[in-house]
């Protein structure tokens, strides 16, 4: 059973997030004999209390603290205070996320080698490779059931796939397939097999999506040795004399602060509250916030060069039916700078539900050209891209000068500019998507923004030299030896692929790390 | 497998036109607004019925599907007249952006006006305004959040409890 832990136990590794990167470390470190406390900001929904209702169910899950933007992407015009859509309750945005699991490509690894200098970006190589992370690849794909890995059968395709696929013979793609999700296609791990029920964004209410909020989680928590809290927002953490951290104030669910002690502490909020709480932890000691010897917390915030592209055809597709990412293409995936950018793009189904594509299609759009593209809701196909972003310096989270949350804590500032590269790149996935969908028949087709970030990376980036990142190649900080970088924001570059197989992947890493440290008795 | 479901014509714009527009279709009595044809009727409480009628078809004009019945579109919009009762500034706001829209319209008013592009070019000059803003912004979740004009769009909300589309035609194209 959950095994409760004293705020004055000072063994314990505190993980503060229970998404991807957190719930997954939570448990491999619980396996290992580790204690754990996760300190979850979010409530507790099990998945049975999932809806199948976009806006209720952004309300239950969403994470909708304020936040500010600035920058030139459309979303701090039309979404100025929800820069992201992710998630605040246990599990994270395991919870949301459509379940693609693509392994990041070799060259993604070495971004400054392959793609050389580009101006006005800040690349830089990750301090691992593909080779070392290809074993742990291996462990995540076995944990989360991912589909065409392990003799796993993938997922039938829907109808949204089925118009893709077509599409994608007609341009003459390779490789065009329903996917490598993280969503099982077979009944495993005592969970059941995917009912094309669609909604995957909302929560998977079968559990048929791998979720740390059903999988990891009770399996740490059935070692006696991890305690999940919710409810408790982590607003700073303390550290001693020497440097070393040794705990987390967080705000309990009555809005009071308590101190859970810590040997360790490893920080999985997401690419925009780690930096905040790194920041706000500032001291005497570290005036620029924790881990920030190097004035890199909070810099170089990506959030994957993305967009999407809906088409309307004569006859009806019912795109919402099933699997709401149920296929990609990854031709695009590759480099290839004779296309007018470096880098590569994945393209894959995307569906939404009325509501949603009414508030994303063209947000601030009205009249019929936008009424029209909804009136034939029933006949449209949609697509999603996503490619990797430049990091640039400029782009960051940094605390707002005069806005504070309710416990006090400055909110997150968001700011972010296109790279040209991005740009291109963007552009250039409309043409291909467009042209895609008009080889099978579109009347009509939609170049449609970048919705909130749901990819947020980078911001508490890994690098080989200190003075170039935050962490070093196992998500430790370079200057405080007991405090870890356990999510996105540890990313070096964003890669083409989405990012959670990677985050699980690094988590399942880190904890072999900090396991034989503690062992060693090293921290 | 399922049967797809094909939806039926709505009525066309020229129709509608023919029709003499949505205006004709709405009647002010005392405090509300009825649609004598459709049978229902709006009651407000803080703004004025007019007020009510004429952000109706501001919220048509907005958002245009001839398919949709006025019933939705007043169901949309009748947060305004529950906000401005307890809102002075929010009831200031609409009475004073529908106020203005008359009187850009001339003599007979923004609902007067018998084409729909004629509104929509009133409502162009007007579209950065807070007045609109509102209008707009909260109208693009109250329209199409309401389970009951989904049907109108072809799409079938909730799927859990039916069993998902895993035997209810999530690959039943037959076109490609």
């Amino acid at each position: 059973m959950a095994a409760p832990f004293d705020l004055n136990n000072d063994g314990v590794v505190v993980i503060i997030g229970s998404g991807a990167g957190g719930g997954t470390l939570g448990n491999e470190l619980a396996q290992k004999g580790v204690d754990v406390v996760i300190l979850e900001a979010g409530a507790r929904h099990e998945y049975d209390d999932f809806v199948n209702d976009e806006w209720d169910s952004f309300t239950q899950l969403a994470w909708k603290d304020k936040r500010t933007t600035s920058g030139d992407w459309r979303v701090a015009k039309d979404f100025p205070n929800l820069p992201a859509w992710i998630v605040k309750s246990v599990g994270g945005s395991t919870t949301h996320w459509a379940g693609a699991s693509l392994r990041f490509q070799e060259h993604e690894f070495k971004a400054l080698s392959t793609y050389g200098k580009v101006e006005g970006a800040s690349l830089i190589d990750w301090p691992i490779t593909l080779a070392e992370m290809e074993p742990y690849y291996a462990k995540a794909e076995a944990k989360m059931g991912v589909t065409g890995t392990n003799d796993w059968p993938r997922l039938p395709g829907n109808n949204n796939f089925k118009v893709l696929k077509a599409g994608a013979d007609k341009l003459g793609y390779k490789e065009c397939h329903t996917g490598n999700m993280a969503i099982n296609s077979v009944d495993r791990d005592d969970r059941m097999s995917c009912q094309q029920t669609g909604f995957c964004f909302q929560g998977c209410k079968w559990g048929a999506k791998w979720s740390t909020l059903y999988t990891e989680i009770p399996k740490g928590e059935a070692t006696g040795r991890l305690e999940v809290r919710p409810n408790a927002m982590a607003v700073k953490i303390n550290h001693d004399a020497s440097g070393k951290v040794t705990g987390v104030v967080y705000a309990d669910k009555g809005g009071k602060l308590q101190e859970q002690k810590a040997r360790i502490v490893a920080v999985a909020g997401n690419s925009i509250e780690s930096p905040r709480l790194l920041l706000n932890s500032e001291s005497a000691k570290f005036p620029n916030g924790l881990a920030n010897s190097s004035g890199q917390v909070g810099k170089n915030y990506m959030r994957h060069t993305t967009g999407s592209v809906y088409a309307i055809f004569d006859k009806p597709v019912h795109m919402y039916r099933g699997t709401t990412m149920a296929g990609v293409i990854r031709d695009e995936a590759r480099h290839d700078p004779s296309r007018g950018f470096v880098g590569g793009y994945e393209m894959e189904t995307l569906a939404l539900g009325l509501p949603f594509m009414a508030a994303f299609l063209n947000p601030g759009g009205w009249g019929r050209s936008f009424t029209t593209a909804l009136d034939h809701y029933d006949h449209m196909a949609g697509l999603w891209i996503v490619g990797e972003d430049m990091p640039r310096a400029e782009n960051r989270i940094t605390l707002h000068a005069d806005e504070k949350d309710e416990h006090g804590m400055p909110i997150a500032e968001v700011h972010f500019d296109d790279h040209a590269n991005d740009t291109a790149m963007r552009d250039h996935a409309y043409k291909q998507g467009q042209a895609l969908y008009a080889a099978v028949g579109a009347t009509r087709t939609f170049p449609t923004p970048p919705y909130p970030s749901t990819h947020n990376l980078g911001t508490n980036r890994m690098s080989e030299k200190a003075e170039d990142g935050v962490v070093n190649k196992h998500g430790q900080a370079h200057n405080i030896k007991n405090l870890f970088v356990s999510d996105g924001s540890q990313f070096t570059t964003g890669g083409a692929e989405n990012p959670t197989l990677t985050i699980v992947s690094l988590a399942i890493r880190q904890a072999d790390y900090i396991a034989n440290q503690m062992s060693e008795k090293s921290i | 497998m399922v049967t797809i479901y094909e939806r039926k014509p709505g009525l066309s714009r020229r129709e509608l036109l023919k029709r003499g527009g949505a205006s004709a279709l709405l009647v002010i009595s005392g405090s509300a607004v009825i649609s004598p044809k459709h049978a229902w009727g709006l009651e407000t409480s803080a703004l004025k019925p007019e007020t009510m009628a004429t952000l109706i078809q501001m919220a048509r004009d907005i958002y245009p599907h001839d398919q949709v019945p006025d019933k939705y579109y007043a169901i949309a919009v009748k947060a305004h007249d529950e906000q401005a009762g307890k809102d002075p500034a929010h009831k200031d706001l609409i009475e004073n952006g529908i106020a203005d829209l008359d009187k850009k319209a001339g003599s007979g008013g923004y609902r007067g006006l018998g084409w729909e592009e004629q509104r929509v070019a009133l409502l162009k000059d007007i579209e950065t305004s807070p007045f609109f803003q509102a209008v707009r912004g909260g109208l693009v979740v109250s329209l199409y959040n309401q389970k009951e004009v989904w049907p109108i769009f072809g799409y079938e909300g909730e799927s859990y409890s039916k069993g998902g589309y895993i035997a209810r035609g999530f690959d039943d194209i037959e076109w490609l």
